[in-house]
């Protein structure tokens, strides 16, 4: 799980890190991307893992509109108005996926789903393991993109400083709509290594927002590593609290680790100083 | 403003005079016009007064409505007092939120996240709570009487919820324009210049915070006396949360008048639609209209809809000349 949180957080973070705004419809997204997994996997039988690059593309083409129409218009607002057409969008999709799907859990019965290895004494999931692997090897890559490729070259100098980019000659808002849409698609794959896991309802998005603030926060706003590493920390927080907690309270333990991370390194576990 | 509250009189005597000539179902829909009104004004008094955005005061109407009723079931007290004990517990809540919050200069966003992470505790902790219903929630047992705060039809509920709006919009027009009102905008405006000029910005965010859970939690008691059921889920959850902000924003933000347009416009809209979707099997479509049009009012009329009803009653009232 840790390496997935990782994920959807680093989709999270890399939207907040290039334009400032927090993506309250994150969760939302990944259960569409979820959904549209599913719905390949139901229709056409290609397995989720194979279909992950095209459920990334469709979430990007997503994200790019929903930046392109709405996030780019309110960049300038104060923080107070941000929050709500992101929220107004979380809420669109989870009722349309609620529209189309129905409200019924549903969980694809995939070829390696229930598949385990015994590494020694230590049962392993296959799917855990090849969500993990994944996980690691797209962080990898997005990191790769952002480093030496010219769009993400003109990312991080968009993110660095605006008015310097633009200055520079950089389409700042087209730049903005790719950056918002690879967040998007990130988190999409982070949906689509979910989706053996665990049973999909439309109402999953927004534990998962939450989650991904929570590692994010952990992690350092905008801090790509940190949000992989805040990811790993939650999910093992969260199956050590399972421990000696009732299963459905181990989000109150995520939400009370949040809550003293903001209080006390608002910068994050391993950012720098502000 | 002579004219303004000749305008207000009127409506408010044919508001007095409604239930003469309207059916239970008609009146019900001028209940939730009044509850979510009297909600967005609370919720309003701490985001578009002071400008420290809440995304949890599910919270606090929860808290509300659970108190109230747990008080009434065990020790058979009534709501009328339960929901005063209600509020206050909601108010040492949000005083501790508040506390941790401005103390620690949680700021935008930050603050954000942690008014959801106290209301998501909350719920998660009131799921695991044998007392409180757990999973299952509370249901209500009906016994009409007003020792109950339950009645047979609507109309005692009616003039209660009016008489909640007509309270609200006394008690913030008095906050409005009292120094600590004053304080409190200017803390909205820019927090550094105001603490720059002498103001304890600290103890007006206090303020604040804690009347506007006061006001909350007591819509608490009257949800919980009139819908008859509660659930940690629908109570304490986001979508709650998101539903009662919808209508000040809408309305108009840090305005007195906002919540109650935004109501006016969106809660009839709500209930009809959410009536004729849920027969066509469209759950949830009612939702995704709620979200396009917020989305849209805060890209093309970022100020609410309050401005274009000024300027519509401007010949009427003719506010400016007032000035």
């Amino acid at each position: 799980m840790g390496g997935i949180y990782g994920l959807i957080a680093l989709g999270l973070s890399l939207i907040f890190g290039v334009m400032g705004v927090i993506n309250f419809a994150h969760g939302q997204m990944m259960v569409m991307a979820m959904y549209v997994s599913y719905w390949i996997f139901v229709l056409l039988g290609i397995d989720p893992y194979l279909s992950l690059g095209i459920v990334a593309a469709v979430i990007f083409v997503l994200g790019y509109l929903i930046q392109a129409t709405v996030v780019n218009r309110i960049l300038d607002y104060p923080e107070a108005m941000q929050v709500l057409p992101l929220v107004s969008m979380g809420l669109i999709l989870e009722n349309i996926a609620l529209l189309f799907w129905g409200p019924d859990h549903r969980s694809p019965q995939t070829a390696l789903g229930l598949e385990t290895l015994w590494l020694g004494p230590v049962m392993i999931d296959v799917s855990r393991l090849i969500a993990f692997a994944l996980a690691i090897l797209i962080t990898i890559l997005i990191f790769i993109f952002l480093k030496k490729t010219n769009i993400g070259k003109c990312i991080r100098a968009a993110s660095d400083n605006r008015t310097g980019a633009i200055l520079v000659g950089i389409n700042v808002d087209r730049i903005y709509n790719t950056s918002f849409a690879l967040g998007a698609a990130t988190t999409a794959a982070a949906g689509v290594l979910l989706l053996p896991l665990m049973p999909i309802s439309p109402y999953l998005g927004h534990d998962f927002t939450l989650t991904a603030f929570i590692v994010v926060i952990l992690g350092g706003m905008g801090n790509l590593i940190g949000a992989l590493v805040g990811g790993l920390i939650l999910g093992i927080a969260e199956s050590v609290s399972t421990l000696f907690l009732p299963a459905t309270l181990k989000h109150a333990v995520s939400f009370s680790i949040l809550i003293i991370i903001m209080l006390f390194r608002p910068q994050g576990l391993f950012g720098g100083k502000k | 403003m002579k004219r303004l509250y000749l305008l207000l009189a009127a409506v408010f005597i044919i508001l007095m005079l409604l239930p003469l000539f309207l059916d239970n179902y008609a009146l019900g829909i001028f209940i939730m016009i009044f509850f979510w009104a009297y909600v967005g004004q609370s919720w309003n008094v701490l985001t578009g007064y002071t400008g420290h955005i809440s995304l949890g005061h599910a919270l606090y109407l929860g808290i509300g409505a659970y108190a109230t009723t747990y008080l009434a079931q065990t020790f058979g007290l009534t709501p009328w007092i339960g929901m005063f004990l209600g509020g206050f517990i909601a108010v040492a809540i949000a005083l501790f939120l508040g506390f941790l919050g401005f103390r620690f200069g949680l700021r935008g966003v930050y603050f954000v996240i942690m008014t959801i992470a106290f209301a998501e505790i909350t719920r998660l902790v009131v799921s695991h709570i044998e007392a409180l219903g757990s999973f299952t929630g509370i249901f209500l047992d009906f016994n009409p009487s007003f020792y109950n705060f339950q009645f047979r039809g609507n109309i005692p509920y009616y003039y209660i919820a009016l008489g909640f709006v007509v309270a609200s919009l006394i008690a913030v027009r008095i906050l409005e324009v009292s120094k600590a009102g004053r304080f409190i905008v200017a803390i909205r405006e820019d927090e550094e210049a105001a603490q720059a000029l002498g103001v304890n910005t600290f103890k007006y965010n206090m303020i604040a915070i804690a009347i506007s859970a006061f006001m909350t939690s007591l819509a608490g008691a009257f949800y919980a006396n009139y819908i008859f059921y509660l659930h940690p889920n629908s109570l304490f959850g986001m979508s709650m949360s998101i539903e009662l902000i919808l209508r000040p924003i809408i309305g108009g933000l840090g305005t007195l008048f906002g919540p109650v347009i935004g109501s006016i416009i969106l809660t009839p809209l709500s209930e009809i639609s959410r009536a004729y979707f849920a027969k066509g099997g469209l759950e949830g479509l009612h939702l995704i209209l709620y979200g396009v049009v917020a989305i849209l009012v805060v890209l093309f009329m970022p100020k609410g809809i309050i401005v274009y009803v000024k300027r519509l009653l401007e010949p009427i009232l003719k506010l400016s000349r007032d000035k």
